[in-house]
């Protein structure tokens, strides 16, 4: 069944003929827990312009959402506001290609291969997507307490003191941040993916970017020094464990020595 | 060695006939009797962990630059002296951290210990005459544990907590009328004021310990002098006691409860994570962090400001805050309905009579199932206080969750008491059936297979 569905799009490879209706049905039965082998069949051969590596590749896996010349449709946003950052930031993080249009784009695995990515952001970047460019990122480990503040008046309402996410009204979800590399975070910032705000250089400086990249690096390692963190659920978890094991194992050795030591009726 | 002890006691203080007396009363066996005690012996392991916490802790908002070996990520960062000395308690102190979550987790069994102690003398009708005194001062004690539990959870001065406290203040401010006095007069001055993590402190290790020490003390002196009730069997009466005696086996018994309390929390203390404020950072008040819950015990607070639709009215010029409702109203209903239960109880039954013996929850289905729906509310509202958690874990909007708790927490009352009675009044049948047709045969199943019919020696 996969390796049929498989087929699909290396037949429109090679023949230069791009499949659009058979995009979708590929997409769709194609979980998020799955590699995803058929898609990387489409760079080859790899001698080919890159220009034209991305045009098919955005004809077969973005033109339904997005529409022919970027201007979007019902099933996608246009993507004449995105940039580079945009681009490589859904694309790197797994969120798109989404397998059901106009659900919330969740991180995964990418699709592709960092060579098409980067062709997908050249395609995109000179076929009228003038957002903003990939952002210069250098995180600075000794800027960890400004960081630190950077993330907690700015990010955390959302994303959690300790970076796990959190939700964020009618239905979105403010995804963790432990798997985000400094570039992510960085064009995460910058481009406000999603219902999250955009943070231009005036709210957030280049300065206090290298520092904020520096400190939700340090997140993905959390400081548990006090013991096992209850998936850092914080008051919830504590409360559970209260009840059933602190509780409960007392309730367990009052059973056992209440029923054990008991008077016996005389005789 | 008993003996001597008791001697030289007597020699001096002449109390041996009381010692005498003491040393052989009777205590009813029953597991579920000793629920109060993991109470009182929380309330030890919480002063002895909490005097030890007391040596390191600066309660002070002053403000100033930490240099520590704790966290980097906060290394030259301005904090208030009593955050940083929470650090210094966690990663500088010897057992210090250890000691801090002990404490903390022992605030969290502390409350669960006294509301399972509660419902046990809730259900089983021990709160009736003319023990309905000792009811009521160990309601008092409840609302003593939450108060010490809040005011001690506030005290690190941390981002979640901070956030707690304003809540708090918010809610005072939402008193009618005399509001804005009182949050004042509290807080001493407006939200955040340098005076509250002082004054938090002096109530917290010294105001409410000695009251709940002093009504501890009253509590037993008055169970002491009333004996402990006791379920109805074939010897147990209303006007004896039958159990065991307190020396040598309730003592054993209770002191095994004890170690096994004192090493539960220990243990706890050393593995699970508690309340890491390090990773919360210090509180500054104009952020905040998603998801935030407060204690379990607080929790049902929280909940129902979460579910609380936003009645705000306007009267005469003034606001009375939507905060009002689920935040004062609310709890003030809930804790006159549980002070004034046993004489709403006498009143509704017509039973005015002194009761020594106990009754299965069974045999009141309308008590039961009132507590029931009491104890259902409350945990609906709990589960409210979480909505951010579960909203995440499930992946639905808060904003549904919000609308399932304000339904649910009046629906699931009303189905769980209907359960409750059904159950209490198929199980009253069932009794009522084998008092009238006791068993007349025993099966016995012979060793081929069969079975035989031997009929009971009548007694």
């Amino acid at each position: 069944m996969i390796a049929s569905l498989a087929a699909v799009p290396v037949i429109a490879a090679l023949t230069g003929v791009p499949l659009i209706a058979a995009a979708t049905p590929i997409a769709a039965t194609t979980s998020a827990g799955q590699p995803k082998p058929a898609l990387t069949h489409v760079a080859a051969p790899a001698a080919r312009d890159p220009a034209k590596v991305g045009g098919d590749l955005y004809a077969v896996h973005c033109i339904h959402c997005h529409g022919e010349k970027l201007q979007g449709t019902v099933d996608g946003p246009p993507l004449t506001k995105a940039g580079a950052a945009d681009v490589d930031f859904q694309l790197s993080t797994g969120r798109m290609p989404l397998e059901v249009p106009a659900t919330e784009p969740m991180r995964g695995p990418a699709s592709f291969p960092r060579a098409q990515i980067d062709a997908l952001v050249a395609y995109v970047v000179s076929h009228g997507g003038h957002g903003a460019p990939i952002p210069n990122v250098h995180p600075d480990v000794t800027k960890l307490t400004r960081g630190r503040v950077v993330f907690e008046e700015n990010c955390e309402a959302c994303h959690g003191a300790t970076g796990t996410g959190a939700v964020a009204g009618f239905g979105w979800l403010a995804p963790d941040v432990l798997q985000a590399t400094p570039l992510q975070t960085a064009e995460a910032v910058r481009t406000g993916p999603g219902i999250m705000p955009q943070f231009g250089e005036r709210a957030i400086p280049q300065d206090d970017l290298d520092a904020l990249t520096a400190y939700v690096d340090t997140l993905h390692h959390p400081d548990d020094r006090g013991g096992y963190s209850l998936a850092s659920a914080g008051p919830v978890g504590e409360g559970l464990v209260a009840w059933l094991i602190a509780l409960g194992c007392t309730v367990l050795v009052m059973f056992a020595v209440g029923e054990t030591l008991k008077s016996k009726p005389p005789g | 060695m008993i003996r001597k002890l008791v001697d030289a006691v007597d020699e001096r203080l002449g109390a041996a006939p009381f010692l005498r007396h003491a040393l052989r009363k009777a205590f009813p066996d029953h597991w579920s009797f000793m629920l109060g005690e993991v109470a009182a012996y929380c309330f030890v392991f919480i002063l002895l962990s909490g005097t030890y916490l007391t040596f390191f802790f600066h309660p002070s908002s002053h403000q100033a630059i930490y240099h520590g070996h704790g966290v980097p990520s906060l290394d030259g960062r301005a904090m208030s002296d009593a955050y940083a000395s929470v650090l210094r308690i966690s990663f500088e102190t010897q057992a210090g951290l250890l000691i801090r979550q002990a404490h903390h987790w022992c605030a969290l069994l502390f409350a669960a210990a006294v509301i399972a102690h509660m419902a046990r003398i809730f259900f089983t009708g021990a709160f009736r005459k003319p023990r309905d005194l000792n009811w009521v001062i160990g309601l008092t004690l409840l609302l003593l544990v939450m108060g010490d539990g809040f005011t001690g959870y506030s005290l690190p001065d941390d981002q979640l907590s901070g956030a707690g406290l304003r809540i708090a203040q918010s809610i005072a401010l939402a008193i009618p009328v005399i509001g804005s006095w009182v949050a004042f007069l509290f807080f001493g001055g407006n939200f955040p004021s340098p005076e509250i993590t002082s004054r938090l402190y002096a109530i917290h290790i010294l105001f409410i310990p000695l009251a709940l020490g002093g009504l501890i003390a009253l509590h037993v002196a008055i169970l002491w002098h009333q004996k402990h009730t006791q379920f109805p069997g074939t010897r147990q009466r209303e006007n004896n006691v039958v159990g065991s005696p307190l020396w040598p086996t309730y003592a054993v018994k209770s002191l095994a409860l004890m170690a096994a309390t004192f090493g539960v929390l220990l243990l706890l203390g050393g593995l699970v994570e508690i309340n890491p404020v390090w990773q919360y950072g210090p509180y500054d008040p104009w952020t905040v962090a998603s998801p935030a819950q407060p204690d379990w015990y607080v929790g049902w607070l929280d909940g129902a400001l979460r579910v609380a639709p936003p009645w705000a009215i306007r009267l005469g010029g003034h606001t009375i805050s939507a905060l009002l409702w689920p935040g004062i109203v609310l709890p003030g209903v809930l804790f006159s309905v549980l002070y004034s239960w046993p004489w709403l109880e006498r009143k509704l039954s017509g039973d005015r009579a002194y009761h020594e013996l106990l009754q299965f929850p069974w045999q009141n289905p309308l008590r039961t199932s009132a507590g029931v729906a009491g104890l259902t509310f409350a945990a609906m509202l709990l589960l409210a206080a979480s909505d951010d958690v579960q909203a995440r874990l499930w992946h639905v909007s808060v904003q549904q969750l919000a609308w399932f708790y304000r339904i649910a927490v009046w629906i699931a009352p009303v189905i769980a008491a209907a359960l409750a009675w059904r159950v209490c009044v198929e199980l009253q049948a069932r009794h009522a059936y084998e008092h009238d047709h006791p068993s007349r045969v025993v099966l016995k199943r012979a060793p081929e297979g069969g079975f035989e019919e031997e009929p009971v020696p009548t007694p």
